[in-house]
């Protein structure tokens, strides 16, 4: 048997009013987060041989190559290097593929790291793609990004099985729930159904209160093996399963609006080799960039039948207590989103198996499924991890 | 929104045509939609590509569609895609499952957004927004 990698670290940065405490640059940030995260895990960064970053900084320019720059910037020569990027769910990935390269020897540290001041530099806007290549197609039509995309699919899967748009608003009042237990969350205010359904509309169905939230953020996970997590006295999270997968970027290429397709092709990657049912999951942690984004997740994860999501999430299901715990630092709704969030969804699952959650500690959490979603439902990822 | 305009006039983001896309849009000057066909297994591709996505023959040929299809799903835009769609809203952004098979994206010239439905029947209306594009875009014929 080869090495077993596991997650040894975790770390961010803290954020007042969505921007981050004391500034900084998106280098600066994303440095901090990292070294918060080796500290967790007792190991320096001199250690670093393995580096992975996504983003959408520095582009054109230094961003191009990010591993490359961000490795200058910390001062290390990583030997393992991957910026795959396949949207927010790109984090999910890194773990995986950190893992396979720990597995074999091709690094011993691996340093997985993501940081956007966009809410500080007020860059983000619903317009502006270029209209080039793909892109051409779809951008001339005005369709605000990313969230016309998530629509359409709302759209399509409330045609199809009837969801409601009270449905979708469960999740965002749950999700606030777990938000007002979390202190670094930026959004804490209790809101109700009504809230959602009386909030601004952006593109039907979907309101500004089913939207995530835009902030800056930085966060960090440190990967090793099992034996130099011993020999570093860092508490393991093991990692059970993974899978990943992507069917578009253009929402016209997506294959079916009403099903998560990708998200399909990952869940079922990661529970065949973890070898667990889906009662043995304990927590989930779910990209949720939009309502419907956490719905037809949760349907192509198989937590619920297909069109059944809508059911599902009634009554509060996920909510602290409920019988489904989801999103227990509020998630990119109420807790923080700065643009790609899947590395959050990782530090949060760790805290939660470790027994760090404070407040909106879920009891009992022995086994965690997190998964990313990227793009416009293009990209899904999905990481099974367990304390045991 | 249909109304020609000048070029000075249009603000909105066009099209940076390429050569795998030119076929498509010089058609589209002239009020014809075409769009790829695969010789190989018979069915039609949008956006237009180098090798058939479905059986990943290069025998394609370049097909005029009908025009013809129905709404698969919308959305109507209430906040703008940036500041140049501002004076559009609301408006609406529609897939269009063409009778040929492919799905387009495109906008709806309609009078009243809110009665647009899924499934409406829709046939192509080309809109001449420069001298240089036209774009393809949509009215609803029979409503659901």
């Amino acid at each position: 048997m080869a090495r077993e990698a596991v997650i040894v670290g975790v770390g961010d940065v803290l954020l007042e009013s969505g921007k981050v405490v004391g500034g900084g640059s998106v280098l600066q940030v994303q440095a901090r987060a990292a070294k918060a995260a080796l500290d967790d895990a007792r190991i320096s960064m001199g250690d670093v041989d393995g580096l992975l970053v996504a983003g959408m900084w520095g582009v054109p320019g230094p961003g191009q190559l990010p591993t490359v720059t961000l490795g200058e910037y910390l001062g290390i020569h990583p030997r393992f290097a991957d910026s795959t990027n396949i949207g927010g769910s790109a984090f999910e990935a890194h773990v995986a593929h950190a893992a396979m390269a720990i597995e074999r020897g091709y690094c011993d540290v691996a340093l997985i790291v993501y940081g956007s001041t966009q809410k500080s530099e007020r860059s983000r806007t619903l317009g502006g793609r270029p209209s080039i290549l793909t892109m051409q197609f779809e951008n001339i039509w005005g369709i605000p990004q990313p969230v016309g995309g998530y629509a359409l699919a709302a759209m399509r899967h409330m045609h199809e099985f009837g969801t409601t748009q009270e449905q979708l608003a469960e999740i965002a009042v749950a999700t606030r729930k777990w938000a007002s237990l979390n202190p670094a969350a930026t959004k804490r205010d209790l809101i109700t159904i009504e809230d959602v359904m009386r909030s601004l509309p952006v593109s039907d169905p979907l309101k500004l209160l089913d939207c995530c939230l835009v902030t800056d953020g930085a966060g960090a996970v440190v990967m090793t093996s099992a034996e130099n997590a011993k020999a570093h006295g860092s508490r393991p999270i093991h990692v059970r399963g993974f899978g990943e997968a992507h069917t578009h970027w253009s929402i016209a290429a997506m294959p079916d609006l009403a099903r998560h397709t990708a998200a399909a092709m990952s869940g079922k990657a990661a529970f065949e080799m973890a070898g667990i049912g889906h009662d043995a999951i304990d927590l989930v942690e779910c990209y949720d960039s939009f309502t419907i984004t956490v719905l037809m997740t949760l349907e192509a994860l198989g937590f619920c039948k297909r069109g059944e999501g809508g059911a599902f999430v009634a009554g509060q299901r996920t909510a602290p207590g409920g019988a489904f715990p989801m999103n227990t630092n509020g998630g990119g709704l109420s807790y923080c989103h700065p643009g790609m969030y899947g590395i959050f969804l990782l530090v949060e699952a760790v805290r939660q198996l470790r027994g760090e959650a404070g407040e909106r500690q879920v009891a009992g959490v022995k086994t965690a499924l997190v998964h990313g979603t990227g793009g416009t439902l293009s990209s899904g990822s999905t990481v099974i991890l367990a304390n045991h | 929104m249909g109304a020609q305009m000048t070029d000075t006039e249009y603000t909105k983001p066009l099209p940076v045509i390429d050569p795998g896309s030119k076929p498509f849009w010089d058609a589209a000057r002239e009020h014809r939609l075409l769009i790829p066909r695969c010789n190989a297994c018979g069915k039609f591709h949008f956006y237009p590509r180098e090798f058939c996505p479905h059986c990943y023959s290069g025998d394609l040929e370049w097909t005029e569609a009908s025009g013809n299809g129905e709404i698969y799903s919308f959305t109507i835009a209430r906040m703008p895609a940036g500041p140049v769609f501002a004076p559009d809203v609301p408006y609406v952004i529609a897939m269009v499952a063409l009778d040929e098979g492919p799905r387009m994206l495109s906008n709806l010239v309609v009078t009243d957004v809110e009665a647009v439905r899924i499934g409406d029947r829709v046939a192509v209306h080309f809109d001449d927004v420069t001298a240089d594009v036209t774009l393809p875009k949509f009215k609803v014929i029979a409503a659901l």
